[in-house]
């Protein structure tokens, strides 16, 4: 056991939790890494692509190495970092990418094969044969080489969003962002402050500075105290700001419940804040120094190894008597060392790259020195210093790297600005041009000390709120003193991104092979990629190109970042918009109706319509739908056809208007009339169909196809205000506030004129009438249309009362032998009369082809008019035409191609497909429609329907598309 | 983003649906004899400028207008909003 004496633990409290399926304990405060320390765990994952044994590396979410599958079965998260995860009773953590096991991994033969899986090896290795990539390839490397894999199993916990408002955000609750924080709230502006930890105060809970000559962490919670105190300031844990977005506006993540063993509400909740202003106190994270076999297990940031001892209470030695040494060519190195010593802890050496170092404390310093190789089968056993020429080995269990920091200024970066280099800082600094409303403060922005750090929170919120800076504590100023190292040169491999196995080497082969500019290097080598998107890795390799190529690191630049910061879920970024949540299901007026009678649903759009109406004893969908067809065609039928778009348009121009909407005339459309109208996009090809119905001398009511409602709406608002806003017409969307029935059969008329309240005559209602009336005592519009063939109505009754009139309907016409249809009753009947629906107005018809090519009116302007006059439209022979197979059984599908019966059966030789297709229990006989090259002149000719991907044929007859009554006298009788 | 809706304030883009260059206002007017060559035009030739250009948004889950909003299409700093039946009729 590693534990030490004092932080930020419970020790009051043990909790369980087991690593690879044995058991430990820790404290509520600890994370997975700090627990697994605390047992002397030290290897916890192999590499991407060597499968090298690998440790802990960082105390935060740049952690490169941990990543583990956290949970089990559906709850089972891959590539979470154990630095991050808070440990509650009950974990479970497994390793990831090893096998059969994390102490014994076969694939670890990877690393001794290292020399072929240099930087882009899959680019240059697996070229041949190029069939091969796919199939054998690929899938060996993803298996090799990858992290850990999803579960598989639909995730059982809900995630949610929500919108957040403020006057200023403040990203990071560290001094920075506790100084702001304090500053603004004080002065009443309205505050958010985020940070990604569990609790507030950054690296102040992880260093050893006294506040005011108190412990930091007393200060922290006073603050917090205070700002949990003012109504203004919302402090949101555990809420990482992912992205900074347009017009500030940022993505943040709230983990409510991953702490728990089952979240008590929703485990992530996804919020959208809307910010005025927003300072970025982000703070800055560590490099190291690349050197030979530096990934072992007991390597790590030296400014984490600090954040183990002062805030978990925790060192990563395996036993006691394990050394402990720093490698470092910056002064912030030190006092790791120093830390370790005030613990209690006997520090092996200081090994300081540079030749002027100063001993800072009581612990061997050598200056001038590097660290040139280690030792170590699972974790580190010794390292090798080189001084002045010589080299020693010492045993050694622990070494802290410290390269020194880089600005957290990802955020600032997201608007596309270029972070600029600063050779004092020896560090990126945020850019010149950030996001609006964007300022950085703290060590983010630079200003690493804690007295610099606070100061500049507070000062940048005293700017933005227009009042007086907060008082702050006094506090350690430390000057930076740093040469940077940026690799110790050798011929053994030293990692630089361990989370993809990147090295000196592979930068080097990068800069061999021309991929120098700092976008192709991160490509070629996949350096900064996954999950921890190269924190640790980037500025280090690209200083390493710029050595290579002899130019300095600001002209070598670096990169930019985009969101997220760290990973985000796909289950938050859904939020709960999953499953029947995916989209809003909108439900017809008598879906309760239809639910009684038993039936099966089919969506449309977002519609729920009802399929067919199965009676007892019928067994196949079928059975219901023919007879369903037959009633209609014999009798009487209602279906509901509320979910046709209904637009109602009024207004002085109303006519005129609708003139230049539709190709075909309607200002000419007597009051009481209703009419079929065609709309075209203005490319000239059909856009979308319906009827118009004229109300009275100023009032019309346009119908749209179901899919189009929408749509064509839209477009007619942008014809009224962006083609002809002088012309005195307005329109609104009517398709929920009526319900409307289709009556249709022969015998439509008598039971109408049982319930509707007018003369339903052929003389005084004939075909394509339409009024306003009222039927059982309710305001109603009746409309004398028909979209199969037989006598027909529509009527629309106020949407609340579609189901009780469905209902009387059905009462009232139980002697006539009502029955209701679904929406497949309805396609067979207008298949059998050849009307067009979506499937043949698809967006490549014209006119002409859907056979009304003189519709468009060559009279008046309207959308379209003219381009469908185009040459390569008006030659087109293409028509729709009706298909009977000679064999009436042989069943065709839409998607068939149709054929010459001579020709082979090539793309050159088709003409045309089948659009709709169904069978026909009027005709006994499957029948077809669908659009034929020279359709007109082949009237009667035997054309062959192919679906080759099943080896169908079908010889059909080519026949008028209206295959019942083409005449139109059931229409009209 | 948000776009600045000159009857209702900022509203979030969300509540928007975009169609793309504003020149769509402009088209030809022709009666029945129409250059089919303008048409052309107007209905497939567009400039894709990087910086500011202005586009018709509509306010589909708001009050119905259509919007021409002018925005730098490389920084999405959005310079104005005006009502498209408005500049249609020249009053903007």
């Amino acid at each position: 056991m590693t534990r030490i004496s004092g932080g930020l633990i419970d020790r009051s409290r043990t909790l369980s939790f087991t690593f690879e399926g044995k058991r430990y304990e820790g404290h509520p405060g600890d994370t997975l890494a700090s627990a697994l320390m605390a047992n002397g765990v030290r290897l916890v994952g192999r590499s991407f692509k060597y499968h090298r044994p690998r440790g802990i590396f960082a105390a935060g979410s740049e952690e490169p190495n941990a990543l583990v599958t956290l949970r089990s079965g559906a709850r089972a998260e891959p590539n979470t970092r154990a630095t991050t995860i808070e440990l509650y009773d009950g974990l479970e953590a497994v390793s990831q990418n090893r096998w059969p096991s994390l102490a014994f991994d076969a694939l670890g033969v990877n690393d001794l094969a290292s020399p072929f899986f240099a930087a882009g090896f899959y680019y240059k290795t697996f070229m041949w044969p190029k069939a091969f990539w796919e199939k054998l390839y690929e899938p060996l490397i993803r298996r090799a080489a990858g992290l850990g894999a999803l579960g598989g199993e639909p995730d059982p916990d809900a995630y949610d969003k929500g919108f957040l408002h403020c006057d200023l955000l403040i990203i990071g609750g560290g001094a920075t962002g506790l100084a702001a924080a304090l500053t603004a709230g004080r002065a009443g502006a309205s505050v958010i402050l985020a940070d990604e930890d569990m609790r507030l105060g950054g690296r102040l809970l992880m260093e050893s500075h006294a506040l005011n000559d108190a412990p930091a962490v007393d200060w922290v919670q006073g603050i917090e105290a205070e700002l949990e105190s003012l109504p203004n300031v919302r402090i949101l844990r555990r809420t990482t700001i992912f992205g900074s977005f347009d017009h500030g506006i940022f993505g943040a993540l709230e983990r409510v419940g991953d702490h728990l063993l089952r979240p008590e509400t929703v485990r992530q909740t996804l919020w959208r804040i809307t910010a005025k202003r927003s300072i970025l106190a982000a703070g800055a994270t560590e490099r190291h120094i690349p050197f030979a076999s530096n990934d072992r297990p007991g390597i790590l940031l030296g400014g984490a190894l600090r954040a183990y001892v002062n805030r978990w209470g925790v060192t990563p030695q395996a036993k006691d008597s394990d050394r402990i040494a720093i490698f470092t060519d910056n002064d912030d190195g030190h006092r790791t060392a120093i830390d370790l010593v005030a613990k209690g802890i006997p520090v092996l050496a200081v090994i300081d790259a540079r030749e002027d170092a100063q001993r800072l404390g009581e612990y061997q310093l050598y200056k001038g020195a590097t660290v040139t190789g280690t030792q170590g089968r699972l974790g580190l056993s010794s390292i090798d210093i080189t001084q002045n020429g010589l080299t020693r080995t010492l045993e050694c269990a622990v070494l802290g790297v410290s390269g020194g920091w880089n600005p957290n200024l990802h955020l600032a970066s997201h608007h596309r600005g270029r972070p600029v280099w600063s050779q004092a800082h020896s560090a990126f600094l945020p850019p010149e041009d950030l996001p609006q409303g964007m300022a950085v403060a703290g060590a983010a922005a630079g200003h690493g000390s804690t007295h610099a750090a606070l100061r500049s929170g507070a000062q940048i919120a005293a700017q933005l709120s227009e009042c007086k800076p907060a008082e702050l504590p006094l506090a350690e100023d430390a000057p930076h003193r740093q040469t940077p190292l940026w690799h110790v040169p050798g011929k053994t491999r030293a990692w630089v991104d361990f989370q993809n196995d990147v090295t000196v080497k592979d930068i080097a082969l990068a800069h061999r092979e021309n991929m120098r500019p700092v976008e192709h290097l991160k490509r070629w080598t996949t350096l900064g990629m996954a999950t921890d998107q190269g924190k640790t890795a980037n500025v280090t390799a690209l200083a390493v190109m710029a050595e290579l190529t002899g130019k300095t690191i600001a002209q070598t630049g670096t990169t930019i970042f985009r969101p997220p910061y760290t990973p985000v879920a796909l289950g938050a970024l859904g939020g709960g918009d999953s499953g029947v949540h995916f989209r809003p299901t909108r439900l017809t007026p008598t879906h309760p109706f239809a639910v009684q009678r038993g039936a099966p649903f089919v969506e449309v759009g977002q519609w729920l319509r009802a399929q067919y109406f199965p009676l007892k004893g019928e067994t196949h969908w079928r059975e219901s739908v023919d007879r369903e067809v037959l009633a209609v065609r014999s009798g009487v039928g209602l279906c509901d056809v509320t979910t046709l778009g209904k637009i109602d348009v009024q207004g002085t121009d109303a006519g005129d208007f609708l003139n230049r909407i539709y190709c075909n005339a309607m200002a000419s459309l007597k009051v009481g009339k209703v009419r079929y109208g065609l709309m075209l996009r203005e490319d000239g090809f059909a856009y979308d169909d319906g009827t118009c119905a004229r109300l009275g001398e100023q009032h019309y009511v346009v119908t749209t196809t179901t899919a189009n409602a929408g749509l064509v709406y839209r477009q007619m608002e942008f014809a009224r205000q962006c083609l002809w806003p002088d012309l005195d017409v307005q329109l609104i969307s009517t398709t929920d506030a009526w319900a409307q029935i289709a009556v249709a059969g022969p015998k439509s008329r008598e039971l109408l004129s049982r319930v509707v309240e007018a003369d339903l005559s052929n003389e005084a209602f004939p075909f394509m009438a339409c009024a306003e009336t009222r039927v059982c005592g309710l305001r109603a519009r009746l409309f004398r249309i028909s979209f199969s063939g037989e006598l027909a109505y529509e009527i629309a009754v106020p949407t609340r009362y579609g189901n009780a009139l469905m209902a009387r309907l059905m009462e009232v016409g139980a002697d006539l032998g009502v029955t209701p249809y679904g929406t497949e009753a309805l396609g067979v009947l207008r298949i059998e009369k050849g009307h067009a629906t979506g499937a043949e107005l698809n967006g490549q018809a014209s006119a002409q082809m859907l056979g009304m090519g003189r519709m468009v009116s060559t009279k008046k302007d309207s959308i379209g008019a003219v381009m469908s006059r185009r040459e390569g439209l008006m030659a087109d022979t293409r028509r729709l035409v009706g298909l009977m197979p000679q064999d009436p059984q042989a069943r065709i599908l839409a998607g068939g191609h149709l054929f010459a019966p001579e020709a082979e059966r090539k793309t050159e030789t088709d003409l045309g497909w089948v659009t709709s297709a169904c069978w026909s229990p009027h005709l006994n006989s499957y029948i077809a429609l669908g659009f034929l090259t020279d359709g007109e002149a082949r009237l009667g000719e035997t054309v062959i329907v192919a679906n080759p991907l099943e080896g169908d044929e079908a010889p059909c007859k080519i026949v008028s598309p209206h295959f019942i009554d083409p005449e139109g006298g059931r229409l009209r009788d | 983003m948000l776009i600045p809706h000159p009857l209702l304030g900022l509203r979030d883009a969300q509540e928007f649906t975009y169609l793309g260059d504003a020149s769509l206002l402009n088209r030809p007017d022709t009666g029945t004899d129409a250059d089919p060559e303008a048409f052309f035009a107007y209905t497939h030739l567009r400039d894709n400028p990087a910086g500011v250009h202005r586009e018709l948004w509509f306010h589909e889950q708001g009050d119905r207008s259509w919007l021409v909003v002018t925005r730098n299409t490389l920084t999405h700093e959005i310079l104005g909003a005006e009502l498209a039946s408005d500049v249609k009729r020249g009053l903007a």
